[in-house]
């Protein structure tokens, strides 16, 4: 296991690569799941401002 | 004909958005999987002969040199479609393209970058691909700040469909202006980049890794693609009950 | 043909009598070349072989940076006093517009600086077959600039401030232009033939003219709309 997790002397280097693709794959998907929840609360909060009323 | 008219529905951003919530779970599940394979398989081949165990950065490296140009070309050719035949949800692929692009080709980069520190003993080496790599970062960077700077969102995107179109075509003059250039300033111990002799235990992670990074972009593509559907409609009655649907509780207990 | 040939010479004879109005408009891009290249013996030393190696890529950038610096005159003027919306509203095609226009900045930038550049590149210790290199790789590449260089503004002209983005849109387009232009004079620097290089930048400069005017007359319709 240790061995694996060696590397042969470089796991730094393809743990950081590896790492970092990890980090950009997830960024690809976070990206759009967060701006799709503040689209809607957006979208949402305006239509009831539209349709409800203003007695708050 | 049907298809004609199944074609030009597809063009629609609703019909888009309803198509693509069907086909998302599949293209997620099948992202999943084909990763999670490659992956093992990328760990599970023998060492290089010569790089021992640094040469796995390869089988992300490459790959997402691979994604990078690919979807540079489907920006391009997408932004294109959308400028000529008018196509809304073109030009929508086109602008969520371009981040997902750039993002690949940073990772090819760096990825590059790590890659080369055992290969070479330095962290940067003007090689035909990186530099390659790089250019295509400009172009990515170029496209999304045209895009990004006008303010009739319409213009920006018949823009930056031009400079999508003239980037493409100048891709192959660059990609062989520059590899020219390596040869003739190449110093004498690197040749090409540490690509080692292929196995064919090296290769099919190699080829399953890009397969997986294109169920991915496609993936990801379909979910900012389907937000960018939501932002333009907002106006749209579908939109706001989508809206109300999932927030209904939220903005109940805003109010009281 | 013959309205085509009069339209053409009608814009090319006002932008070039507009830039004699405004002569700061050809110097001053011509004097930031000589500036520019001369910082770079200040900075390195005056070693005479030192600098004859830098020599092709310093003026080809210096090139580049000060065709970028002159680009806006192409067709910010006319868009700023309505001329732009006039000139494309006419019945001659925009492509002919445009290539009058890039006709006069070539003219009123590229000459000049391939005029000049013998001067600076003897100061590099450039030695005179190579000279005459440089002066054909300019002569070959310094349009191409032009007509790159229209596109990126006829992109950005209606952007408050369009500045630094034409840069970033151009310059890595100018890339392959640099690479073979300054690679011939390097060739040529080290007595090697350097026929091939200039032939590749022939065909760029070929490839640029038929498919520019018309990406840029795309982009002006675009950005006046």
């Amino acid at each position: 296991m240790t061995d694996f997790l060696q590397m042969g002397g470089y796991a730094a280097f393809v743990w950081s690569a590896y790492g970092l693709a990890l980090v950009v794959l997830l960024g690809n998907v976070i990206a759009p799941l967060r701006q799709r929840r503040k689209l809607l609360r957006e979208i949402a909060r305006a239509a009831t401002r539209m349709k409800g009323g203003s007695t708050s | 004909m049907a298809s004609w008219v199944w074609f030009h529905k597809l063009g629609s951003p609703k019909h888009f958005y309803a198509l693509s919530e069907k086909l998302l779970p599949w293209f997620a599940y099948a992202t999943a999987i084909t990763l999670a394979i490659s992956v093992y398989g990328a760990f599970s081949a023998p060492p290089d002969y010569q790089q021992g165990q640094s040469y796995r950065i390869m089988f992300i490296h490459v790959p997402s040199a691979w994604m990078s140009l690919f979807i540079y070309v489907v920006m391009a050719v997408s932004a294109a479609i959308a400028l000529i035949w008018k196509i809304k949800v073109t030009d929508l692929v086109a602008g969520a393209s371009a981040q997902i692009g750039a993002s690949f080709t940073f990772l090819t980069l760096c990825t590059g970058s790590i890659w080369g520190r055992p290969m070479w003993g330095t962290w940067w080496a003007w090689d035909a691909r990186l530099t390659s790599e790089l250019i295509l970062l400009f172009l990515f960077i170029g496209y999304i700040a045209l895009r990004s700077s006008f303010e009739d969102r319409a213009a920006g995107a018949k823009a930056s469909a031009v400079l999508a179109m003239v980037g493409l075509v100048n891709v192959p003059i660059i990609h062989f202006s520059v590899q020219w250039w390596n040869t003739l300033h190449q110093p004498p111990s690197v040749s090409k980049f540490g690509m080692p002799s292929i196995d064919p235990s090296m290769l099919w992670p190699l080829l399953l890794m890009a397969v997986a990074l294109k169920l991915f972009y496609i993936t990801v593509l379909l979910m900012r693609v389907r937000c960018e559907v939501l932002d333009r409609e907002r106006g749209s009655p579908w939109v706001q009950e989508l809206a109300l649907a999932e927030n209904g509780g939220a903005v109940q207990e805003a109010k009281r | 043909m013959n309205s085509l040939g009069g339209a053409f010479m009608v814009v090319l004879r006002r932008d070039l009598a507009l830039a004699m109005r405004r002569q700061s408009q050809i110097i001053n891009p011509l004097a930031f070349f000589v500036i520019v290249v001369s910082l770079f013996p200040l900075g390195l030393g005056p070693e005479p072989n030192l600098l004859k190696s830098m020599a092709p890529s310093v003026i080809w950038v210096a090139a580049l940076l000060a065709t970028m610096l002159s680009l806006e005159n192409i067709f910010h003027g006319d868009f700023e006093d309505g001329t732009l919306e006039q000139l494309l509203m006419s019945p001659s095609p925009i492509f002919i517009t445009v290539v009058a226009k890039v006709c006069a900045h070539w003219l009123l930038s590229g000459l000049p600086l391939l005029l000049v550049s013998p001067i600076l590149a003897g100061a590099f210790f450039v030695p005179t077959d190579a000279l005459v290199t440089l002066m054909w790789s300019l002569v070959l590449g310094t349009p191409t600039l032009s007509l790159i260089g229209a596109i990126g503004v006829a992109l950005t002209v209606s952007l408050r401030r369009g500045g630094v983005l034409v840069s970033i849109l151009v310059l890595p387009l100018y890339i392959p232009v640099l690479i073979f232009g300054a690679g011939a004079v390097d060739l040529a620097i080290g007595g090697i033939d350097a026929s091939a290089n200039l032939y590749i930048l022939s065909s760029i400069l070929v490839f640029a003219a038929s498919l520019a005017p018309w990406a840029a007359a795309a982009a002006l319709r675009i950005s006046t709309e």
